[in-house]
């Protein structure tokens, strides 16, 4: 039998590899696939609180899969944004490596 | 869902998520991505959260990967070549996610609600797509018209960044 601790378990699995992606990697492309990563173990953990809570009429808690369903809405939107970016920058610089682009760099 | 099936597509999902930083390739990083998930819908329909795992496959699976791809091959991105590996960097940030992930599992071991099974639903038959949507419309209706708000403003921002010359 799963437990609710086995979804949160693997979520919590998944959001450390997003966010070790996020730390470890330097190319641009790479860091947004983990920061993708992230939001869907965020994703997991939500769907598995919904079906845990079930409301007074014995349904899953619709609410937090509404809020799941905005997550993916704005992750495409944030998706589309971001690698415009990131060919805009290629253009300009070459390169999708992050140690080539420090000019913010103190 | 018998539980050997919520291990295999759990273990398929982080294997595959794992590859995806692993990988040297972008290419076969992105292909990790869509395996890992389409495990991840399969999660999600395991708690009968059908309507999520659909639009999991379609969104995500489908027309982010897409783009994911489609810009990789479109800067020709090719395996990256080994640089010199600051180490003390990479040690740094492992021990960093290392430690994240030893707390997150710290956490969910002292809650006494983590070793609870899920409860039984109401009924076998959930009409799930019904019922996300009264909900949306109903109690997030404006929410939903401000999405709509932003899908509007991150295409004309796309359109205007991916402009050659910006005036």
């Amino acid at each position: 039998m799963t437990t609710l601790g086995d979804y949160l378990t693997v979520s919590g699995i998944l959001f450390a590899i997003g966010f070790s992606g996020v730390l470890l990697r330097r190319n641009v492309i790479i860091i947004f696939m983990a920061l993708e990563l992230m939001l869907n173990a965020a994703n997991l953990s939500l769907v598995a609180f919904s079906r845990f809570r079930l409301g007074d009429d014995g349904l899953p808690n619709y609410n937090a899969q509404v809020l799941v369903f905005f997550i993916i809405t704005v992750a495409a939107a944030e998706v589309a944004v971001g690698l415009a970016i990131i060919v805009a920058l290629y253009r300009a610089r070459r390169t999708t490596h992050v140690e080539d682009i420090n000019s913010l760099k103190f | 869902m018998p539980s050997f099936l919520f291990w295999l597509f759990a273990i398929v999902m982080l294997v595959f998520g794992a590859l995806v930083v692993i990988n040297r390739n972008p290419i076969a990083s992105a292909l990790s991505l869509v395996i890992c998930f389409l495990g991840l819908s399969a999660l999600f329909m395991s708690l009968d959260a059908f309507f999520i795992g659909i639009i999991q496959v379609l969104v995500y699976a489908g027309a982010v990967m897409v783009l994911f791809l489609f810009i990789i091959m479109l800067l020709d991105l090719r395996a990256e070549e080994r640089r010199k590996m600051n180490w003390v960097a990479f040690v740094g940030g492992f021990l960093v996610a290392f430690s994240l992930l030893v707390q997150i599992l710290a956490v969910i071991g002292s809650t006494r609600m983590a070793k609870q099974a899920f409860p039984p639903l109401a009924s076998e038959h959930v009409d799930d797509v019904r019922n996300v949507g009264l909900v949306l419309f109903g109690n997030y209706n404006l929410p939903f018209q401000v999405i709509a708000v932003l899908i509007l403003v991150a295409t004309i921002g796309v359109i205007v960044l991916s402009k050659r010359r910006l005036r």
